[in-house]
């Protein structure tokens, strides 16, 4: 509220009511609905891997389930609760900011942050395991006789299963990096909530940020299951 | 303040406008007014169109004789590439949207500006960094792979820039998203009081179902777009038959969106177009509602028909049949749309201004690329025309006889309000004329080219093709010469043009109640909507007595 | 239905966060377990169904889609699930009959 444009506003109290907007109410509104909209199209985003992938899993799906059973899926599933935590700390912030709870506000953002880092961290476990066993896609690139779990003592075929490996490094790469600009996103509301921006009337940052927080979450709720848990029963 | 104002015979006062307002520089590339961003717009996509119109006189020159004497293979496909990339992702998709959507949505709905201004600006700045990764692209060797990106050509074999290509449309697909994710939000929630759904221009309900199609379709390109990318650099087998892949894949997600592309660039065009048809005839759009459903109509029903591109390419035949005739429904929202406006005309009184010798243009133009398109969604005939000169000349009528009538139109009707100029009337109804004329001496002959089976993408051609290739091309400089002229006599008028009054053509639609051009915040006070759109009844009731019609 | 949401608001939304937190975790657990039986075909089923449902809690709840004043996030949520259907089952009308002849 130090900011000098609050002289400027006249009546209006709030600095952060743009001019073109007539009210607060019609600024989040249109902040929030915008939000969505882009989920939207992050949603069509992901939505052309899933159709590929769908495909291949059709096609290949004994080599997919050999390829995925050498994903570490206690990892992934560490790595779904994570997710999960974070979303719970990111409503509680919001909650937060609308009830003046500042103190509580900025521990929640911070632990959203913290868990967010974590989730990279065992990504990046996952990733080296990977790096390691000549799983990435490319040159050295190797998976020779593993079995195909419904039929065993069949071998998967390592190009299809490097089709797995393809699309499962497109799909998470592209899912860490939506984590990484989410960090980045809440290091901005973590140093706007540290300054004071953020009141019960006005935390519109802090939800917009938060849906897409969430959104980034929902993606990685359909990717455990559709990487890591292919036939994994046998 | 007043010393920075050059013009020569200035008038004594000039009111405070949006270009006026403030000068230099920085004032253009940091401004978040609409009406800024949009000539910022105007200035880059005009700029590519010249490129994509260079490649394109380059193209028709080498195939004035039937064999290679200007340029060989491997040059001739990077022009017809480069000419494809330019003009799709450069000019044609962001060309109305862009440039007429930005300055005119949030006037036409009575808005201050977009929902989000800076995020506007991003959009343009996105646009620029795509094109000079495209030029860098194209200066530094170019890219051959058609602008279909088709697998695996793209993938394993060509040794072009086929990376860089990618990466730049890829960002200029995300000022597309901005672009249309502003416009969404600022029709649904920036409207003045009065302004219901029922009342909107149909203008906007064009660039509403644009926009759906920009949010929705444009990031399926980008992650093929990724894919291509990823898979070209790593070695991927995602499309590559020899590694398990599969290449029909990458063509049904490049045509997911980029067959819906074509409505982003058609639809805004019907926007403007049915603007200019309510205005010079003078009367209401007949059924209002149709159209503007309509244009709802063709944006979803283009989401289903992309894989009559693919109708050869080796798709399951039951997929073949159901595409084909899903295809023929998108002819449906079209012709209500031309009915409508032929409807419109009937009986109106109608003037013959520039901008409506460009939508009769359009009307006839699109008209026949509609049907020709039918053509094609027929399995049995496409079978015949597919990749001919046939495909060619129909997309040609859809998107330059289409889209650019309709912009050259918008640019001609609302030029006074964007510049508060007036431009020279007689030469643009000779530059309509000429363009009209250029257009169908290129185009018409490449219809008889292709049904006589000569194919796209070639350099050379049997000798029996040439005379048809000769008009083909004695065209093609036409219609330059009609490009060229209403550039030079639009740049003219912003010097020398008279003072364009606020509403030249005593047309309905808030733009025109404000003054040209407008102030930087767009009105004086807020606009309260009380009338329907296109009241010219009304209009020309109350204008009676103060401007007599000219007959 | 905008009122009653509006009368909502001093009430505490504590319960509901921490409940469909615990719901997603049990969820997330649910999922790792249930892909360990053999369910044949229905365990892709399965999957996508727990799935779904936590996707939907925590736009529901989260996201405050259930509370939110307006029809028209529903609106594009719908839509944008609608056009990735099209995405999704258009192509497999062509690979799921590519090999019928």
């Amino acid at each position: 509220m130090s900011d000098s444009t609050v002289a400027v506003q006249g009546e209006t109290h709030n600095p952060a009511l743009l001019h073109h907007f007539a009210t607060e109410e019609q600024q989040r509104n249109a902040s929030s609905f915008g939000m969505w909209i882009f989920l939207g199209t992050e949603v069509m985003f992901f939505g052309g891997l899933f159709c590929a992938y769908l495909i291949y899993r059709g096609w290949y799906f004994g080599d997919f389930a050999a390829a995925s059973k050498s994903i570490n899926a206690a990892l992934g599933g560490t790595n779904t609760a994570v997710l999960i935590c974070s979303s719970l700390t990111v409503v509680l912030a919001i909650w937060a900011a609308q009830t003046s709870r500042r103190a509580l506000m900025l521990a929640m953002l911070v632990l959203t942050m913290l868990f967010g880092l974590a989730f990279l961290g065992i990504k990046g476990i996952e990733y080296r395991d990977k790096f390691v066993e000549h799983h990435v896609p490319g040159p050295s690139f190797s998976f020779e006789h593993e079995e195909i779990p419904s039929h065993p003592g069949e071998y998967a075929n390592p190009r299809h299963a490097e089709i797995f490996f393809a699309l499962y490094f497109i799909m998470t790469g592209l899912h860490a990096l939506h984590m990484v600009v989410g960090l980045g996103i809440f290091s901005w509301l973590l140093w706007a909530a540290w300054k004071g921006r953020f009141t019960p009337e006005y935390h519109t940052p802090l939800e917009i940020g938060g849906l897409y927080w969430h959104f980034v979450d929902i993606v990685w709720i359909y990717l455990f299951p559709l990487l890591y848990l292919i036939d994994r029963h046998r | 303040m007043a010393t920075a104002i050059t013009q020569p015979d200035a008038q004594p006062i000039e009111r405070e406008n949006y270009l006026n307002k403030h000068y230099g520089v920085w004032s253009w590339l940091l401004t978040t007014d609409h009406k800024r961003i949009a000539l910022l717009y105007l200035m880059s996509i005009t700029f590519f169109f010249f490129i994509g119109g260079f490649f394109a006189l380059l193209i028709r020159l080498e195939l004035l004789t039937p064999t290679g004497d200007l340029v060989q293979a491997d040059t001739y496909n990077k022009l017809f590439t480069q000419h494809g990339q330019v003009m799709v992702f450069f000019f044609l998709i962001p060309s109305i949207p862009a440039v007429l959507g930005n300055f005119l949505v949030p006037m036409m709905v009575g808005a201050k500006d977009l929902a989000f201004p800076r995020i506007n600006l991003l959009s343009w700045y996105l646009y620029i960094i795509g094109g000079i990764m495209m030029l860098h692209c194209m200066l530094t060797g170019g890219v051959d792979t058609g602008w279909t990106f088709y697998v695996p050509f793209s993938t394993a074999f060509s040794n072009t820039k086929v990376i860089e290509a990618g990466l730049a449309i890829f960002v200029v697909g995300f000022s597309s998203i901005l672009t249309g994710l502003n416009f969404i939000v600022t029709i649904h929630r920036m409207r003045a009081p009065g302004m219901t759904w029922g009342r909107l221009p149909l203008f906007i309900w064009a660039h509403y179902a644009t926009s759906v199609i920009q949010i929705l379709g444009t990031p399926v390109i980008a992650i093929t777009l990724v894919l291509v990318v990823a898979e070209r650099a790593l070695h991927l087998g995602i499309f590559d038959p020899k590694l398990g892949g599969d290449p029909l894949l990458f063509q049904h997600l490049f045509w997911f969106y980029s067959h819906p592309a074509v409505y982003i660039m058609i639809l805004p065009s019907m926007g403007v177009v049915t603007e200019i048809i309510a205005c010079f005839s003078r009367k209401r759009i007949f059924g209002y509602h149709f159209v503007a459903l309509s244009s709802i109509a063709i944006a979803v029903f283009g989401f289903l028909v992309w894989a009559h591109h693919m109708f050869v390419a080796g798709i399951s035949i039951y997929a073949a049949l159901v595409f084909s005739i899903l295809s023929y429904a998108v002819a449906v929202p079209s012709a209500v749309k031309v009915f409508n406006w032929t409807a419109t005309l009937y009986k109106g009184s109608i003037h013959y201004d520039a901008p409506m010798l460009y939508a009769f243009g359009f009307l006839g133009l699109f008209t026949i690329g509609g049907l020709t398109g039918l053509f094609l969604a027929c399995l049995g005939v496409d079978m015949h025309v597919h990749d001919t000169y046939f495909v060619i000349a129909h997309f040609h009528y859809i998107m330059v006889g289409g889209a650019v009538m309709g912009y050259l139109g918008g640019m001609h009707f609302w030029w006074p309000k964007i510049s508060g100029k007036l431009y020279p009337e007689g030469w643009a109804r000779l530059a309509a004329l000429i363009v009209f004329i250029g257009f169908n001496l290129t185009f018409f002959p490449q219809f008889l080219l292709g049904y006589m089976g000569m194919p796209r993408r070639y350099f050379q051609y049997p000798a029996e093709f040439q005379v048809l290739n000769v008009l083909s091309t004695a065209g093609a400089t036409v219609l330059g010469v009609g490009y060229l002229l209403p550039m030079i006599y639009f740049l003219w008028s912003m010097r020398y043009g008279k003072p364009a009054p606020d509403n030249p053509w005593n047309a309905a639609g808030l733009e025109w109640k404000t003054a040209s051009p407008p102030p930087t915040f767009n009105f004086d006070e807020e606009p309260v909507v009380t009338w329907e759109a296109y009241n010219y009844d009304e209009l020309d009731s109350e204008h009676k007595q103060e401007v007599p019609v000219v007959g | 239905m905008a009122e009653h949401t509006a009368s909502e608001h001093p009430k505490s939304p504590l319960t509901t966060y921490f409940s469909v937190w615990i719901a997603l975790l049990f969820g997330t657990g649910l999922t790792y377990y249930a892909a360990k039986l053999d369910l044949g075909v229905f365990n892709a089923a399965v999957a996508l169904i727990i799935a779904t449902t936590k996707a939907l809690l925590v736009a529901l709840f989260f996201m405050h889609l259930k509370g939110a004043h307006e029809k028209l996030l529903k609106l594009v949520v719908i839509s944008t699930i609608f056009f990735l259907f099209i995405l999704l089952v258009l192509s497999m009308v062509d690979y799921g009959t590519r090999t019928w002849s």
